[in-house]
């Protein structure tokens, strides 16, 4: 079985979030990448199962639609773990474009399990994995919290308000990971950032798709009025605010 | 051209988001001057579907097929997309929560409408079709321009209000084509944790983190929540520390959430951690460090010692009831 984790390039998570060119453009100034939180958990999870040896599990691959820039990335994709990479070369406009690139490369190399993560922090789109299972008409289990596989046979979690379920599908699925898949994401380890450099980083052309939304403008937060202190001997004052002024409780 | 509002049903049930939801599709339509239709799937009463009446909806089309009472994100886009089809509907309005997340990307690629997701107001323009939403995780906001003919947006929580504007009951039944093929994953088991109440619903949330010292000090934490009806959240060491599960993590990797309430308890107020919550109407900081950036953020705030300040409070609103 081989495993495909979706890679979205994203800012460091501490990035103070600036534009420019009239706030048309993310500032990339000063901004260091990283691995798309979810997805380096969904990589991780798929590295451990490859290396059980209760499943046929033989290949684990990443891809990305992106500019030269996701490299660096997916190259710390490989470091951790991963067997090949793979990198469409384009500036992706939206979700659709993304996940038609992806389908398109998924048609003449298939794979038994798809997965991404639950949203890209970035533009907090939560779709492509969605918009996959669709394109490969297949089952996509939303919000997938565990992963088993034996002798052929997946069981899945799925988070659900105030529980969760537990599922059995065959393959092909697309899988989209929420956090608990996996304890903690795995760092690079010298050996694995030298084996990384011999491992396969293919590059390929985008096929022409549309898109079907853009951004026009970005905008930041105004920001908040300064703090009501309340002296820890007077609570009911909050409480009185509370109640009398911000009217929430 | 008409507007379809999707009113996810729990066990049969509406929630207030629901109700947000169809003021919503209502609004949109009202400017769009169309109809608002809502689309029920599942088994719901009559008396239930009759409530959205009360929010502007012209016409309820009722899918009560008893297969469909558990949500599949596969099925569920089938009928929407049926119901489309058939309504030749321009605008799919879902809530921004988790079934709205899994359907509406696959809805996206069956009719091949343009998807704006976590959208936080109304358009900002018609034509072109242009939309406010939420980018970076709260960090900073996007406008949209939505360019294919069919448009699908998810709203998100707290960001348009209930608005009453009642009309007359028009329901009616569909019956879509489905597949038995469809219904291939078996769901084996459902387990549900206590009957808490569930943190993405809550109008107010009490939160807590690494200033609590341990897992053994949550009793005042969640005293503090039964005497309100909150739910309870915490900070992301808290809960990769096993403190308390990952369902209560909120921030930039955990649950993003907007209630009217938020209490940040011995929390810091990390970047990633305020990302999560600062789409709250109201925060309240309770902090032992007067420097605590959380305090920027916050609307009020308590220098105190947790352990102290969380018992009498929760005293002074119990009196208070
Ligand atoms: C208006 C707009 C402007 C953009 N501008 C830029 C830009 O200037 N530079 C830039 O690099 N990107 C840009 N993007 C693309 C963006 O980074 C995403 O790749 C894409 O839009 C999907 O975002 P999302 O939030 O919908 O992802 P989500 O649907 O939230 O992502 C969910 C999962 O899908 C997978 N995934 C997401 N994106 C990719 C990807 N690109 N490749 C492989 N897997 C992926 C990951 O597994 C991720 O966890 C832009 C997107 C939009 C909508
Ligand atoms: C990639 C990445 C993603 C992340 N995502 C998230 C996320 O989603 N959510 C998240 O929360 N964090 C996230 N973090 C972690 C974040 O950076 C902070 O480390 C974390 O939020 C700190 O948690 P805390 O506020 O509980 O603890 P601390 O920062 O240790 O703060 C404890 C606070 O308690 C106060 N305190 C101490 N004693 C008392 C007392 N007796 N009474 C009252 N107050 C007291 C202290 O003054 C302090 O302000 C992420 C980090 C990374 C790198």
């Amino acid at each position: 079985m081989k495993i495909l984790v979706c890679i979205s390039n994203v800012p460091d998570t501490t990035t103070k979030v600036k534009f420019t060119d009239n706030n048309k453009q993310v500032d990339d100034a000063g901004v260091q990448w990283i691995i798309n939180p979810w997805d380096e958990l969904a990589l991780t999870r798929a590295i451990e199962l490859k290396e059980d040896g209760n499943n046929s599990i033989d290949e684990v691959c990443v891809i990305n639609v992106g500019l030269s820039k996701c490299d660096a990335t997916l190259r710390k994709a490989l470091a951790i773990g991963a067997d090949k990479a793979i990198r469409i070369d384009a500036d992706p406009i939206d979700a659709y474009y993304v996940a038609a690139q992806i389908a398109d490369y998924l048609k003449n190399n298939p794979f038994d399990i798809v997965l991404s993560g639950i949203e890209s922090s970035d533009y907090n789109g939560s779709s492509v994995g969605g918009m996959l299972s669709e394109f490969m008409d297949c089952p996509a289990i939303s919000s997938m919290t565990k992963l088993e596989i034996e002798n052929g046979n997946v069981t899945i979690h799925r988070a659900i308000p105030g529980g969760k379920q537990i599922l059995e599908l065959t393959t092909p699925f697309v899988g989209i990971v929420q956090k608990g898949i996996t304890n903690e994401p795995r760092i690079p380890a010298m050996r694995g950032i030298m084996m990384a450099r011999k491992k396969p980083l293919e590059v390929l052309s985008a096929v022409e798709m549309e898109s079907l939304s853009h951004i026009v403008e970005f905008e930041l937060p105004v920001a908040k009025a300064s703090c009501k202190m309340i002296d820890a001997e007077h609570l009911e004052e909050l409480v009185n605010l509370l109640k009398s002024e911000a009217k929430v409780l | 051209m008409s507007v379809i509002a999707f009113a996810k049903n729990w066990e049969g049930k509406f929630k207030k988001s629901t109700y947000e939801l169809v003021s919503y599709a209502k609004e949109l339509a009202f400017r769009l001057n169309t109809q608002t239709l809502v689309l029920s799937i599942g088994e719901v009463e009559e008396s239930e579907l009759e409530k959205l009446v009360q929010y502007g909806a012209d016409k309820i089309i009722s899918v009560d097929d008893s297969r469909l009472n558990i949500l599949s994100s596969r099925i569920y886009a089938e009928v929407i997309s049926q119901v489309v089809n058939k309504e030749d509907a321009s605008y799919v309005i879902l809530s921004d929560n988790n079934s709205g997340k899994a359907i509406s990307p696959r809805l996206s690629v069956k009719l091949k409408a343009g998807l704006a997701a976590g959208v936080l107001d109304v358009p900002k323009s018609l034509d072109p079709f242009v939309i406010k939403k939420q980018v970076f995780t709260g960090k900073a906001f996007a406008y949209v321009q939505i360019d294919s003919e069919k448009k699908i947006l998810t709203l998100s929580k707290n960001s348009f209000g209930i608005v009453e504007n009642p009309t007359s009951l028009n329901l009616v039944k569909f019956t879509p084509e489905l597949s038995d093929d469809l219904f291939k994953i078996k769901v084996k088991s459902v387990e549900s944790s206590d009957n808490k109440i569930i943190l993405a619903d809550a109008d107010i949330v009490v939160s807590a983190g690494r200033g609590m010292k341990s897992a053994d000090n949550w009793q005042p934490v969640e005293d503090l929540a039964s005497v309100m009806g909150a739910a309870t959240a915490c900070s992301r060491p808290v809960s990769d520390d096993g403190w308390r599960g990952h369902e209560e993590h909120v921030g930039q990797t955990g649950k993003v959430i907007a209630p009217n309430l938020y209490f940040a308890i011995g929390i810091s107020g990390a970047i990633q951690h305020v990302a999560g919550v600062s789409r709250s109407k109201c925060i309240v900081a309770i902090n032992t460090d007067p420097e605590a950036p959380i305090f920027s953020v916050a609307d009020y705030g308590v220098v105190g010692d947790a352990m102290i300040v969380l018992p009498e409070l929760t005293e002074i609103i119990r009196n208070g009831e």
